[in-house]
């Protein structure tokens, strides 16, 4: 990997400076270093009842989200509260399953078990109907090819393999649609 | 400094386990009752700060999410304490006081279900020397009570008798989690927990949470008819290290008493002491006497959501004195193990 386009300011004199310890010295012990304290807290975790009926949703390939009863805006996946008004959200509403890309980064250092190889498009999709945006990966294009306004399709995995988990999602492709103007997209980014 | 005072409070009916909500589901109906209380909107507020931890949800920034409960848009100021609300109160109270809000929403709440709470709780021990030891929270209010007996400072009839009064107590509390108690010989008769503690001497676990409205001066007299004025409050610590605490002694809340002004005569207090034995501690370092109407809310051992037990406390105060069946009352707030931190506030009617 090249570094040498990689060039570290150093902070002004002192930025960092520490005080001199006031230990006094170990004689003729070695400093301990570090030590290992592993730790693990196991929990069962409930999603509530919104992220629920949107985990259902999911195994029927179905992505719901919930309207906020003030704006009608559609939030997925749901939490049960409207963030701007703090009320609950109690009508569902479909979206999608088709959006539009309306952010993303290319990965060149992947992380995690399922990352795809690199260099990969982790993107934000605009599903259709939606007001935020989902976060996917975004395969079967050359990555130079991807951008805002782009339409998309979910990629699920085999109908036998389906649960609740929004992991029935494996990628998002292209669909040979028009491009969505990046104004409106304007609020949903 | 100015007059600032409780002006409404909501919380919920806790349970050991509240399954079909996320915390956010849970927290928000109580902070829109307790908004109504007052009869205002959040747009009528002047700063807003919540108390919770990441510990109990399992999740990072897990209070961000249960700030859509509150309604953020357009932004409001907000802060948030990893502590029991009644902290968080705190800070509303200095904002106030620093002249930079007129009014404050303050909730906490936790599920601490989801984990095994006394394990959760010992994450709050030091890295080094005790947290890779894992004593429960349970295990470590064991030697306090133990340290108490030994010293002659109580004994487990007491500890029996103090379980049953707040359980007795909760009978008439309609949000209290554990009401009512078998008479203390049936208790006593109950195989031990944590040696010397059996499991009456233990809180609930509980998911739950509280809301409570702040205001000032003249406002605070537009949203109450009686507001439940705060006259003084402080928080004190006592060392991280148990080992190095008297631990029969809580000199963190006598310190913090003194300095809100926690004398004279009170129509009622409410105790943030989650363990039987804690209760005696705290009544010692408050000098309560007995004429002084313990936890009528049935206190920590009636229900103790986590991070909202101790502002628990506080509203508990506030609605009696709200409701003028009391002049004058004090709550305390703890936090870390055997009563490590305290905070104390003084509240009182108009006159």
């Amino acid at each position: 990997m090249a570094t040498e386009d990689r060039t570290i300011t150093p902070f002004p004199t002192g930025l960092w400076s520490q005080p001199q310890p006031s230990v006094p010295p170990l004689g003729a012990d070695e400093p301990v270093q570090r030590i290992r304290v592993p730790a693990s807290l196991r929990y069962r975790y409930n999603p509530g009842t919104a992220t629920t009926r949107f985990l259902r949703g999911l195994q029927d390939k179905k992505i719901e989200g919930e309207a906020c009863p003030s704006t009608g805006d559609v939030y997925v996946p749901p939490r049960g509260m409207s963030p701007t008004v703090g009320l609950p959200t109690t009508e569902q509403v479909e979206v999608g399953p088709n959006g539009t890309v309306s952010a993303f980064c290319v990965v060149h250092i992947g992380f995690g078990v399922n990352a795809p190889p690199t260099p990969f498009v982790s993107a934000l999709i605009l599903p259709d109907g939606g007001a935020v945006s989902l976060y996917g990966t975004i395969l079967e294009i050359p990555i130079e090819q991807v951008r805002i306004g782009m339409r998309v399709e979910p990629v699920w995995v085999a109908d036998d393999q389906l649960s609740t988990s929004f992991q029935n999602i494996t990628h998002w492709r292209p669909i040979d649609e028009p491009d969505v103007a990046p104004e409106l997209l304007k609020g949903h980014m | 400094m100015r007059d600032v005072a409780i002006v409404s409070v909501a919380q919920t009916h806790h349970r050991r386990r509240v399954d079909e909500l996320n915390e956010v589901e849970l927290i928000q109906p109580v902070i829109h009752e307790a908004l109504e209380g007052a009869g205002v909107t959040i747009r009528d507020i002047g700063f807003v700060c919540s108390g919770s931890s990441d510990y109990l949800a399992g999740q990072a920034f897990s209070f961000v999410m249960t700030l859509d409960a509150v309604g953020a848009w357009p932004p409001i100021q907000e802060s948030h304490v990893e502590m029991d609300g009644a902290w968080a109160l705190y800070e509303a109270w200095l904002k106030i006081q620093a002249g930079h809000a007129d009014s404050a929403l303050v909730y906490s709440y936790s599920k601490a279900s989801p984990g095994d709470l006394p394990r959760v709780l010992s994450r709050q021990l030091d890295p080094y020397y005790y947290g890779p030891l894992w004593p429960d929270s349970v295990a470590l209010a064991g030697l306090q009570a133990r340290e108490m007996i030994d010293a002659g400072l109580i004994d487990e009839k007491e500890m029996a008798q103090i379980a049953h009064r707040n359980r007795t107590n909760a009978e008439s509390n309609p949000f209290a989690q554990v009401k009512g108690s078998a008479p203390v010989d049936e208790l006593l008769a109950q195989p031990f927990l944590s040696d010397p503690l059996r499991r009456h001497d233990a809180p609930p676990i509980s998911d739950g949470g509280v809301a409570v409205v702040l205001a000032a001066d003249d406002v605070a007299r537009r949203w109450a008819e009686r507001p439940a004025w705060i006259r003084g409050i402080d928080h004190r610590t006592d060392s991280h290290q148990f080992g190095s605490r008297d631990l029969t002694t809580s000199p963190s809340l006598a310190l913090a008493a003194e300095k809100a002004g926690a004398t004279g005569s009170f129509d009622v207090a409410e105790l943030h002491a989650p363990f039987t034995h804690q209760e005696r501690i705290a009544t010692e370092a408050l000098g309560l006497g007995a004429d002084v109407d313990v936890n009528p809310s049935g206190g920590p051992l009636a229900a103790n959501p986590m991070m909202a037990a101790g502002l628990l406390r506080l509203g508990e105060v506030a609605n009696r004195i709200m409701a003028g069946t009391a002049g004058r009352g004090v709550a305390t707030a703890t936090s870390g193990h055997c009563l490590q931190q305290n905070l104390v506030a003084v509240l009182e009617g108009e006159k």
